[in-house]
């Protein structure tokens, strides 16, 4: 993480559109990105929308929580659960989930893409 | 040390674990696989059938051979070996040298001379790639025949049903079934249940061809007969992968095979083979534990340490199309051994143990359709534990109070209970009292179970017989974030008056939640206060078939269905049902449970959909909650000529009583208007039938994957009473249950069983009785369809739309595929 990269901020939504410690899917371009405001934490997170495990676009319907200390997501389909921070699975599998960069600027929500 | 392996199955990968374990230095480990996929467990391939994918079934990512420092090489078989320069050659070019090499190459299918195997349909049935074949041919096939009766043939033979070939015939050249492992009796009982299943069994059947041009049109038998095919699986057996070995001048066995001494080394003292590859004083051993066992023996060779194979135990238990089969010791009773027959034909049970002539030990023994006793009879046959005065009381059905974990304090520490792993009662013990107190954990440290998974019921026993022997409470506990099980969740949430997730985690957990804890506490939540389940925040502790009140399918649409109280629907609704489903293109099916359930909804017309709905006079069916389903009903003495009582108005009037209760897992209920029992009333939750003299209630029944008949709880009770002991019924459940377990697990865990609950209920044993009824009148009169107080609250109403920042636009990736003029769900990618 010590490589810089250039990131451009996307306009995704306003913070009350984002439900209380849950997600929502965001459209930017062709791209669907599931957006998490993890109220309980403070924190937002981004990742891929699409699940790797069967390839459904269903991340953003999952419920969030911690394992020990790391925030995480569960799939819907199949409750495969993914870290928010690495996008590492952590059942054990070796399928990861992309994820993004998020700023929060005077009620609006951007992904850095 | 340089060490090449050559071929990446289970065993060889098993192998690679082991030897990493030893200690060995400057240990250079190289891996070459044929298949383009790192090793998977071959064991449970059926399962790849039954939605499992590569990767569920696979043993360890590409990245743990990295992490470990072995260089893997896939799909890239050796070719060559130079034994006198001790160099090997594979098909991509790789040349490397190496001190010791093992072979585990592992075995094909045996393929008999017959004439026309080569035909387009024909297939064997050993790795994902053939698998693949098979499920792309299988979509044109009607029917499928099988060639082999034993333990493949018959994964095999389920495979085909799993595919949806309902045409399925198994094909063996013996006269039963698993000649090898089962006598002819549990082979017989063995059958019927496989018939029943659909599978047509031609036993004594010696196949002479393949009929056909260039696709496979069916087999003719070498007595004449003739059967039409469209696909052909070819599971005879297996044949060890030696040709490699031939090629540089191994001993080989008569029948194939790399024959090794009793430390796996062949003729060349640098090389081993292990797993089906090898022979051991002529035997080919074609299942896991014993590869498992000789990768363990050159793992200490090599490490410097003596370890040597004997003959192995062949005992096998496994479930054939959901039927128990088991076999250990010596199956077949010998000259100076008696045995011990148990048959329940109805239930499709037969047991047989064969004992000593001195009736004190146990030799070995057969179990069809029940194998519940396994793990302990093999310990005591394995272990040459003295039998009781009356060994039949092993085989017989259990009494009353009477635990299988009573037995586990006999066996001696040495005792093997995972013989995959070859994991001790003392291992496992000593594990557990060093802090190892789930299942999980002990599985972790010790590897018990991680193999076929067999020997986890007798972890488990042997987990909480220690902790209990040292004087300690086994808890019971949710997860990471909750120190308490359920039923101690219900009575706390209930004092406290918590009234979101929230709440709850902030006064009685830690950490921030789980995909475990939150649907379980909002459940609790929703049993307790009967408030909209997406209201104050406690929308996103759902689970995703309660957050969008319908049920999520493949491709991420949803299904809608809507309540129709006893299966009683009116010639208009049904119009309308279907005008709605026209209009929003969806499938419809008729459910089990006497509904109409509607596919492929986006989530953004659900709102729609259920507007439309409900001005037509329907109400949610919460077929996506952990709440009452359905209560079915037979059409009763309204139209029926045997019929003693109005069944389908009783199934209405219970339906709407019950309708929206949240419980700890999914409810179902029947009522049927006579003996002849046509709704099924016994295997639901609880169920009703009508008697001359009024109602008897049946309880803790269930269908799904491990059906079990209700229990008569009460008889001859009149309406009223029936009702009253329904709520009493339902609030205890709803109390004590542990999440996502049916009434049927339930009342099995249950100490005092059928008898006790009758107490509680009907006795009133608890002096409960008059509170559950004061409470579930409560439930009852606080009802509101879900889904109208969904799409009137436009707060809860936007969230129905698949992308937050378009809202009117569906999910492009949603895919359809087209089948017998309807829509389907396109298959997983």
């Amino acid at each position: 993480m010590t490589a810089k990269i250039a990131v451009t901020w996307v306009k995704a939504c306003r913070v009350e559109d984002v439900p209380i410690n849950g997600g929502v899917c965001v459209k930017l371009g062709e791209e669907q990105i599931a957006l998490f405001y993890f109220t309980r934490r403070n924190e937002w997170f981004a990742t891929q929308n699409e699940c790797p495990h069967r390839r459904q676009m269903a991340l953003s319907r999952g419920m969030i929580g911690t394992a020990g200390d790391t925030p995480k997501v569960a799939c819907p389909f199949h409750k495969k659960t993914f870290s928010l921070v690495t996008g590492e699975c952590l059942n054990g599998e070796e399928c990861t989930i992309r994820i993004y960069p998020v700023r929060v600027d005077e009620g609006v929500v951007f992904i850095g893409i | 040390m340089k060490v090449i392996v050559i071929g990446n199955g289970m065993v060889g990968f098993k192998f690679c674990e082991k030897i990493l374990t030893r200690g060995i230095p400057d240990l250079q480990l190289s891996v070459f696989g044929e298949e383009m996929l790192p090793a998977y467990d071959r064991v449970h391939l059926s399962e790849y059938f039954a939605g499992k994918s590569a990767y569920d079934l696979s043993m360890a990512p590409v990245q743990w051979y990295a992490d470990n420092g072995i260089t893997l090489h896939l799909g890239d078989p050796v070719l060559e070996i130079d034994r006198g320069k001790k160099v090997i050659r594979s098909f991509k070019g790789v040349e490397e040298s190496y001190d010791y090499l093992v072979f585990a190459t592992g075995s094909s299918s045996f393929v008999p001379r017959i004439a026309g195997t080569d035909k387009e349909g024909v297939f064997v049935y050993r790795t994902l790639e053939d698998l693949n074949l098979i499920a792309r041919h299988a979509p044109n096939c009607r029917s499928a025949a099988v060639i082999g009766g034993g333990l493949l043939g018959l994964e095999a033979a389920k495979a085909m049903l799993d595919l949806g070939i309902q045409d399925t015939h198994v094909v063996e050249f013996a006269p039963r079934l698993m000649p090898r492992q089962i006598d002819d009796k549990g082979s017989a009982i063995l059958r019927r249940q496989l018939e029943e299943m659909g599978i047509t069994v031609h036993t004594n059947r010696n196949t002479a061809a393949i009929l056909g041009n260039a696709s496979i049109t069916g087999m003719i038998f070498t007595d004449g007969t003739i059967l039409a095919v469209d696909m052909l699986v070819i599971s005879a057996g297996i044949k060890p992968r030696d040709e490699l070995a031939a090629s540089c001048d191994l001993d080989l066995g008569p029948r194939g095979g790399i024959v090794v001494n009793d430390s796996m080394q062949t003729n060349d003292p640098s090389i081993y083979a292990i797993g089906e590859c090898a022979v051991h004083q002529g035997a080919v051993y074609g299942l896991v534990a014993p590869g498992y066992e000789m990768a363990e023996i050159v793992a200490e060779g090599l490490a410097g340490r003596v370890k040597t194979f004997s003959a192995f135990d062949m005992s096998t238990k496994l479930k054939l199309l959901g039927v128990d089969v088991a076999s250990f010791g010596n199956p077949f009773a010998d000259e100076e051994a008696r045995s011990i027959v148990f048959e329940d034909n109805a239930k499709g049970i037969y047991k047989r143990i064969n004992i000593s002539s001195d009736g004190k030990r146990l030799l070995g023994g057969i179990l069809v359709g029940d194998a519940s006793e396994y793990n302990m009879l093999l310990q005591t046959c394995r272990n040459a534990l003295t039998l009781p005065p009356s060994p039949e009381a092993l085989i017989l059905p259990r009494g009353e109070g009477k635990s299988s974990a009573s037995g586990v304090a006999a066996l001696p520490d040495d005792a093997v209970i995972c013989s995959c792993e070859g994991v001790t009662k003392g291992a496992i013990c000593a594990k557990t009292l060093e802090g190892n107190e789930t299942v999980d954990a002990l599985k972790k440290c010790t590897g018990a179970g991680t193999g076929c998974g067999g020997c986890v019921p007798m972890v488990k026993d042997l987990m909480v017989h220690t902790l209990k022997a040292n004087g300690k409470y086994v808890r019971n506990v949710l997860c990471e974030h909750f120190a308490y099980s359920r039923q101690e969740l219900f009575d706390l949430i209930k004092i406290h008056q918590l009234q979101t997730f929230d709440e709850v985690l902030d006064k009685l957990g830690k950490g921030h939640g789980c995909e475990i804890c939150k649907p379980a506490i909002a459940s609790v939540l929703a049993s307790l206060w009967a408030d909209m389940i997406l209201e104050k925040g406690n929308d996103t502790a759902q689970d995703t078939n309660d957050r969008f009140l319908a049920n999520i399918q493949k491709g991420g649409t949803y299904s809608v269905v809507p309540r129709i109280p006893g299966g009683e629907i009116t010639p208009d609704k049904l119009i309308r049902l279907g005008e709605v489903a026209k209009k929003y293109h969806l499938y419809t099916k008729i459910t089990g449970g006497q509904r109409i359930d509607m596919f492929g909804a986006h989530v953004g017309d659900l709102p729609f959909i259920w507007s439309e709905l409900i001005a037509a006079g329907f109400e949610s069916g919460h077929a996506y909650g952990k709440a009452l389903r359905t209560v079915k009903s037979c059409v009763g003495s309204t139209w029926c000529r045997f019929g003693l009582h109005d069944s389908v108005s009783y199934a209405i009037r219970v339906e709407e009583r019950y309708r929206g209760l949240r419980a700890p897992y999914k409810i179902k209920s029947a009522v049927s208007g006579c003996i002849r029992e046509c709704a099924e009333a016994q295997s639901k939750d609880f169920g009703i039938i009508a008697t001359e003299k009024g109602w008897n209630l049946y309880v803790c029944g269930n269908g799904g994957s491990k059906p079990q008949h209700a229990l008569l709880l009460a008889s001859d009770i009149d309406s009223e009473t029936c009702i009253r002991y329904i709520d009493r019924f339902l609030m205890f459940y709803i109390r004590t249950a542990d999440q996502l377990t049916r009434t049927a697990t339930w009342l099995n865990k249950m100490e005092g069983g059928i008898d006790y609950l009758r107490n509680v209920v009907v006795h009133d044993s608890l002096g409960m009785a008059e509170q559950w009824e004061r409470e579930m009148q409560a439930l009852v009169d606080s009802y509101r369809c879900e889904w109208k107080a969904a799409i009137e609250n436009p707060e809860i109403r936007k969230r129905f739309a698949h992308f937050v920042n378009a809202p009117e636009e569906k999910d492009p990736t949603v895919r359809f595929d087209e089948l017998r003029g309807h829509k389907k769900a396109a298959d997983w990618k």
